[in-house]
């Protein structure tokens, strides 16, 4: 049996109900009248906080060339095993040795965790705050390493969205 | 306005028809509150508003919504698939529909060669001299039944009370 | 009856049945806006100037989707219900005055399609015809969710209906008429010749059952989306589920409309005179009726989405334990009151 417990006896008023019913829809028409927090989205973008997960970049050093020296550390890291990285010599000899020749991050499979960036030796992978990046196909979702490096050049100077060529709807 | 009156007679009866024919129970309880909506057409057709609407609203509305929601608790399909009647019940049936209809006849002949009314049944069934009937001249069988469907209330109470100990 | 007359009733009809479909859309697009306004979002404002081509954009996608027909259903039952509710909820409005008088070509043309003498009774009538639409679309879908929302409807209708009735009681009392246009006559003058007033209690009741009749929130339990995915409308789709929501609305509307003549005094403005006022008043007396009915549809709304769902024993509670002793107590007492007055 359970037992039931009485915290609260209703009075009178309370029973009536029609007050109550009434405060419930002045609060509502409170809200009715409230500013709205929908962001009209094309048009509007919701500019993401520090430290957001999104699109991934790939980092150039003072030169201008790629920092990645293709240890697959960040491949490790990956729980989603999406990296997928095919080193070579660097065809530069300033003591760099290595070099990614290819470089595709599969976005289909990618769980944004950030696990690479943290991996990363070179500081060379990172996690910008794109997250309007959605295709079409699958093949055009697996991000190569040029698309990487663009990733970089549209983020390196400042938030992707408060640019407000961004802002306009692209194709 | 004759054309329009032998039109719903005969959407009475078909209906009527129908509802005795059908196997089907839920067809059936459609098919009797059309034929209600029928007579209600025919209280219209005699100007009779008030009698006509509380046809639609008692009969229509409340009655037959109570049975179709009966029949569709009790889940009767199966009534369809149940044996045909057998001769001798079809002969017994026919009969006794025969001598009832032919009774009928009699009567209303008996009573007089005018079926017509004489009296204006917009009058008759309009709802002041509704309630002046109900109220004076048929006081004492307006709270009979009133009794009646107390004691089915009652009843029912109690049957629906006694599972639950 | 002359050319001229026919003409004039044909106008009417068509006038009513337009407003009434125009209105069951602008419904839809101000459901849709006003619950997103009070979540705090905007809601549809893609489609047209503020959104308001959405109903319409709705409407075509209703008739580009494909009619589905689930085996196993009761098919003539099955079509034939949504009409069944579709058609009762379009022809109750016949006997609601929208204004008052206008003279036309020499004629005296009241603003209501038909003038019945048992206005208040066809109504009713119509409301409990309704029914069937839901009960039989329950049956015949052949599945378990819209028969239990065709069963709770019945139950739920019939209920309140027979309060709905017992507080119009009270109104026809006052007024000793069926008649729209007597109530309404005898609510003219004042502000407080409005029959809130005179009889709030009434009023009161009536507001919840119309809820109740109109399956609203807070009594929407013959679709609680939760417990019985769509109830009676589940199997259905494109062009008829389109029709058992314009029946839903368009019920709304009359249920409004009826709310504003009962009570509100029609297309009465206090303290006006609108039948000396020529062309001017009947203008006037047709804006009051939309404006007060216009609110009662935004009550329809904002209750909605501010209340939570009654459990099914609650709402039968309700019904039958509280509103309906209220009712004939509000019966008793007026009835008392005439007795002693006159
Ligand atoms: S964010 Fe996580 S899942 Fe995505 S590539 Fe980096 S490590 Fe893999
Ligand atoms: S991105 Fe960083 S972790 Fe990954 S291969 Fe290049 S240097 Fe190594």
């Amino acid at each position: 049996m359970a037992t039931i417990i009485k915290s609260y006896e209703p009075t009178f008023w309370d029973k009536l109900y029609i007050p109550a019913l009434v405060q419930g829809l002045l609060v509502t028409f409170k809200h009715l009248l409230r500013k709205k927090v929908t962001i009209q989205y094309p048009e509007e973008k919701l500019i993401p906080p520090e430290g957001y997960r999104g699109l991934h970049r790939l980092n150039k050093d003072a030169n201008g060339r790629i920092k990645c020296v293709a240890c697959d550390m960040c491949s490790a890291a990956c729980p989603a095993d999406c990296i997928d990285i095919i080193p070579g010599s660097s065809p530069w000899d300033d003591g760099k040795e290595r070099y990614p020749v290819s470089f595709e991050i599969d976005l289909l499979k990618c769980i944004f965790c950030g696990f690479c960036e943290m991996a990363c030796p070179e500081e060379a992978i990172e996690l910008t705050e794109i997250y309007d990046f959605s295709d079409y196909t699958r093949e055009k979702l697996i991000i190569d390493k040029d698309g990487l490096l663009d990733v970089y050049d549209k983020t390196k100077d400042k938030n992707y969205y408060s640019n407000s060529q961004n802002l306009t709807i692209k194709e | 306005m004759t054309f329009l009156f032998y039109f719903v007679a005969c959407l009475t009866i078909i209906s009527a028809l129908f509802v005795v024919l059908n196997r089907n129970p839920v067809y059936s309880a459609v098919m009797l509150v059309l034929c209600f909506f029928s007579i209600a057409t025919l209280y219209l057709l005699l100007e009779a508003y008030f009698v006509a609407v509380l046809e639609i609203i008692i009969y229509a509305g409340a009655i037959m919504v109570l049975f179709l929601f009966v029949i569709m608790l009790l889940d009767l399909g199966r009534e369809a698939a149940l044996p045909k009647l057998k001769k001798l019940d079809k002969a017994l049936s026919l009969f006794l529909v025969v001598i009832i209809f032919l009774g009928i006849l009699t009567l209303t002949m008996w009573a007089g060669g005018d079926l017509h009314q004489t009296l204006n049944p917009s009058s008759v069934g309009d709802i002041k001299a509704v309630g002046k009937a109900l109220f004076t001249d048929f006081l004492l069988p307006f709270e009979v039944a009133s009794l009646l469907l107390l004691v089915a209330l009652i009843g029912t109470v109690y049957l629906a009370k006694r599972r639950v100990k | 009856m002359d050319f001229l007359a026919l003409l004039i009733i044909c106008v009417k009809v068509l006038l009513v049945f337009a407003a009434t479909m125009l209105t069951v859309l602008l419904m839809i697009y101000a459901e849709r806006r006003i619950s997103a306004f009070i979540q705090g979002r905007l809601g549809p404002n893609r489609v047209g100037p503020h959104g308001l081509l959405q109903p319409i954009a709705d409407g075509i996608k209703f008739l580009m989707k494909e009619d589905i027909i689930p085996a196993g259903v009761d098919k003539p039952i099955y079509l034939l219900a949504p009409a069944m509710l579709l058609i009762p909820a379009l022809m109750t409005f016949a006997v609601i005055p929208f204004g008052s008088d206008i003279t036309l070509f020499g004629r005296n043309i009241p603003l209501q399609v038909a003038d019945v003498n048992v206005g208040i009774l066809y109504i009713l009538a119509l409301t409990s015809i309704g029914v069937y639409g839901l009960v039989l679309a329950g049956w015949a879908s052949n599945s378990k969710y819209p028969l239990i929302g065709g069963l709770r409807s019945s139950a739920q209708l019939i209920s309140y209906e027979l309060t709905m009735g017992l507080a119009i009681v009270s109104i026809v009392l006052l007024s000793g008429s069926l008649r729209l246009n007597d109530i309404i006559s005898q609510q003219q003058g004042h502000f407080l010749s409005w029959n809130v007033f005179k009889q709030p209690l009434a009023f009161l009741i009536f507001l919840i059952a119309v809820y109740a009749e109109t399956n609203r929130l807070p009594f929407d339990l013959t679709e609680a989306e939760q417990e019985l995915v769509g109830g009676y409308h589940t199997e259905y789709s494109s062009m008829k589920f389109a029709m058992f929501y314009m029946a839903e609305y368009a019920n709304m509307i009359t249920a409004a409309a009826l709310t504003v003549t009962l009570f509100f005094g029609g297309w009465d403005l206090p303290f006006l005179n609108e039948t000396s006022m020529g062309m001017l008043g009947v203008v006037l007396s047709v804006a009051a009726f939309i404006l007060k009915t216009a609110f009662f549809l935004f009550l329809f709304i904002w209750v909605r989405w501010t209340f939570p769902r009654f459990r099914y024993d609650q709402l039968m509670n309700l019904g039958w334990k509280v509103m309906l002793p209220l009712a004939l107590f509000n019966i008793f007492i007026t009835a008392g009151y005439l007795a002693l007055t006159i």
